[in-house]
């Protein structure tokens, strides 16, 4: 369903009125396309718009203003829920946009719909690595901005708006030039973690780091229970650059919590010499190589949950055993230590038509108990999860909305479609605000709003920011509503 | 906004003062609902059903004098809806009316009023409700229909007929607005024990107006097209809808 030119009359209902303007419309090369994020689900539609360049972003606000049409940026989609999805808006597509502008030293400006994988393609060859990484490349740097994205070495180096030099951001009114604390240090830092509200980031200063190989050494171990892998993050994290564990949610009792843990760093030339074992496609001739591919991609939707079959529990228990009980200074491709999940194209596809929610929530270190509560209410309630991700977050940064704060994070992914769910999850919230943790809205579909005011107490801070850059609420998504964001009640 | 969960945040009643409609909401007031409006033709039935949801902790409902079986009244209901609870993620097409089967009480007024009351009107407001969500770009419509309507029967054939047709009517809309982002359900209760079946024999299977309210947000939260309630009653009229007429037209009730 494409949108009725503008600039012609247009019938609505029985009447006729006449056309907004004299200029043809904008939205004349919309379309109106059913949306939804990672997870599958909830769905709306929106009229889609992919500018041809950036220069059109700003007057398109401005018509979509004069319109009282509202707005809403979105990348690649890889938010789980509602971040990027806002029913009867007009959303910008900007994964058109996404040239590398310029190079300063360690510093890369580019568009900001370029993704990451486009951008590792470019960078890692030359010596440069992004300075945070989420679990997937296929996302926007304008998305991981608006989400604050984190890492594996969140604990060590904070989460991507700390790498931002600067931000180019469009709103209604003209374009920001927003740097962290240089002018418009409020905008910068209300957009960063502000979940697409605040305007449109159309270009952005990221300050990369060196690499001299395109491989990570890697140590594994393995932890028997939830409290082994914790006492052995605690102890040992803050050597490590990169650290994360994959604990399996399908133990019960005593093993709850196995877990396989897996640190490192990047690689140095001097090492992967001396290393006994090469990996095949990087060596000290070529110690930059980098050709990261997908090995298979879901073709279509799955009839029924094949995430959650036997013979996938099957596969997760191999996977646990096989993990190594001990194994230092292994070299693995960097898309293999940071992309596992990127081998597989459209997994989220496994889920079927119902869809799939991640439940992520950081709660602070005194509060480690909640991260076995979560595990265990959502073993014992059948709902199935394989595995969860479990993290150590060190100090916050100065957004109001950035999610990660000091405490142990926690995600993982729940099958939808089955009745409980809710009420189930409503309860957990309610211990993680309890405890004086928070629910990551780039992964939320379902938090109550009564509880963001707690898990987010500067949200009075980011709304006054926020209402001064987009006076006329011309942003807003389906997440901002349903949590009540922009601090109006419906 | 619907959550990921299939739970809303604002709902419209239309048969406001149903009580299947308004134990469904009494359901959802467990979880996010935080404005409804309710609509009937009967103000003091209104005002009960209001302050019934007050006291569940509904914060604002509002209420609408609405006949649906008149043009004018649906389209001001969807306006009222629109600008009282802004996006309207839900609504629940709850109207109807038993009536008889008697054929000397059915003169053709009291035939065409029936069939308005279960089928044209609840057909205007289903319409008028998936377009408005169609423009929004997201919602959901709860259609209650009735396994009376899958196969009509004698007893209640001018009902039958009715919810028959409402049944049809929400199935296709259903596909005609699943690209606009919204969806449809259907809602098929056997025997519901509330005011309108009072004195009426029980069918197998009876339920009461909780039990209905409860499948239908379970419903909800699973992302059914069509829930029984009970669910036994799928398989039953499996058999029932495929028995010969002769031996259909002969069981009791
Ligand atoms: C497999 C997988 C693993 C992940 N692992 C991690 C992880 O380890 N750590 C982590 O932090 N996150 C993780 N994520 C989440 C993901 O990094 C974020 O949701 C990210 O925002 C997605 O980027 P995107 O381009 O797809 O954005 P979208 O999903 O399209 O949008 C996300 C938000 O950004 C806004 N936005 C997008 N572009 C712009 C723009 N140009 N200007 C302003 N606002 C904009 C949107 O409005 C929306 O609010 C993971 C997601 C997946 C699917």
């Amino acid at each position: 369903m494409a949108e009725e030119p503008a600039g012609r009359d247009k019938t609505v209902g029985s009447m006729t009125v006449p056309a907004a303007n004299e200029r043809p419309s904008r939205l004349a090369a919309a379309q109106r396309v059913v949306l939804s994020g990672w997870g599958g689900n909830p769905r709306s539609a929106a009229d889609v718009i992919r500018p041809g360049s950036l220069s059109e972003v700003v007057p398109m606000l401005a018509e979509m203003r004069e319109r009282s049409r509202s707005v809403l940026a979105r990348g690649l989609g890889r938010s789980y829920g509602d971040a990027a999805t806002s029913a009867g808006s007009v959303v910008i597509d900007l994964t058109g946009a996404d040239r590398v502008v310029r190079t300063d030293g360690a510093v890369v400006t580019v568009e900001a719909g370029l993704s990451l994988d486009a951008l590792l393609a470019w960078s890692v060859p030359k010596g440069w690595f992004v300075p945070v990484t989420p679990g997937t490349r296929y996302v926007t740097i304008g998305g991981a901005i608006a989400s604050d994205v984190h890492g594996k070495n969140h604990h060590r180096e904070g989460s991507l708006g700390g790498w931002v030099r600067s931000l180019r951001i469009a709103t209604p009114d003209g374009e920001i030039e927003a740097s962290p604390d240089g002018e418009h240090a409020d905008a910068f830092w209300t957009t960063v973690g502000g979940m697409g509200l605040t305007g449109v980031i159309l270009e952005a200063s990221i300050e990369m780091i060196p690499i001299e190989t395109s491989l990570v050494s890697v140590d594994t171990e393995r932890a028997t229970d939830l409290d082994e892998c914790m006492r052995l993050m605690s102890a040992g994290d803050a050597g490590y650059r990169y650290s994360v564990a994959w604990v399996d949610c399908l133990r019960r009792g005593r093993g709850l919590g196995r877990a396989v843990l897996t640190r490192g760093d990047h690689a140095s030339l001097a090492e992967l010499e001396s290393a006994p074992k090469k990996p095949r496609s990087v060596t000290p001739a070529d110690p930059l190589a980098y050709s990261p591919r997908q090995l298979a991609r879901v073709p279509f939707e799955a009839p029924v949950r094949l995430a959650t079959l036997p013979a996938v529990r099957a596969f997760n228990e191999a996977w646990f055993r096989k993990a190594p009980a001990h194994r230092a200074g292994e070299l693995q491709p960097l898309a293999s230590f940071f992309h596992p999940l990127d081998f597989l194209g459209d997994w989220n596809r496994l889920y079927g038509r119902h869809g799939f929610t991640q439940y992520q929530v950081v709660v602070p270190f005194e509060a480690a108990e909640v991260v076995r509560e979560i595990i265990e209410q959502l073993g014992r309630s059948g709902f199935p999860s394989l595995f969860a991700v479990l993290k150590r977050f060190g100090p916050a940064n100065k957004a109001p909305l950035s999610f990660p704060a000091p405490g142990w994070t926690l995600a993982l992914d729940i099958p939808l479609g089955r009745a409980g769910l809710a009420e189930l999850l409503d309860r957990l919230d309610g211990i993680v605000a309890d405890a004086g943790g928070r629910v990551y809205f780039a992964k939320d579909a379902r938090l109550r709003p009564q509880l963001v005011r707690s898990m987010y107490p500067r949200i009075g801070d980011w709304q006054r920011v926020r209402d001064r850059l987009d006076p006329d609420g011309v942003f807003t998504s389906d997440l901002a509503r349903r949590l009540h964001l922009l601090g109006d009640t419906t | 906004m619907n959550d990921a969960t299939g739970l809303p945040q604002t709902a419209v009643v239309v048969g406001g003062t149903s009580e299947i409609g308004l134990a469904i909401l009494e359901e959802l007031a467990k979880h996010r609902l935080e404005a409804v409006l309710l609509a009937a033709r009967d103000r003091s039935g209104l005002e009960r059903a209001k302050a019934r949801l007050e006291a569940v902790g509904v914060g604002a409902v509002s209420l609408e004098e609405c006949d649906v079986t008149k043009a004018e009244d649906v389209e001001r209901l969807v306006s009222s809806a629109a600008s009282s609870l802004g996006t309207v993620d839900l609504v629940i097409v709850a109207a109807g009316q038993l009536g008889t089967a008697e054929l000397d009480q059915l003169p053709p007024a009291t035939v065409l009023e029936m069939m308005g009351a279960n089928a044209g009107g609840p057909a205007a407001a289903a319409v008028a409700f998936a377009s408005l969500m169609a423009g929004q770009g997201c919602g959901r419509l709860v259609v209650l229909s009735s396994v009376a309507g899958l196969r009509v029967r004698r007893a209640n054939f001018v009902y039958g007929a009715g919810k028959a047709a409402i049944d049809g009517l929400a199935l296709g809309l259903s596909d005609a607005v699943r690209d606009a982002g919204v969806s449809v359900m259907v809602v098929r209760p056997g025997f519901v024990r509330t005011k309108m079946t009072v004195g009426r024999p029980e069918a197998p299977f009876s339920v009461d107006a909780t039990d209905v309210a409860t499948a239908v947000v379970e419903g909800l939260e699973r992302g059914a097209a069509v829930v029984y309630v009970p669910p036994v009653l799928r398989y039953a009229f499996l058999v029932l809808r495929h028995l010969p007429r002769a031996v259909f037209r002969r069981l009791p009730g």
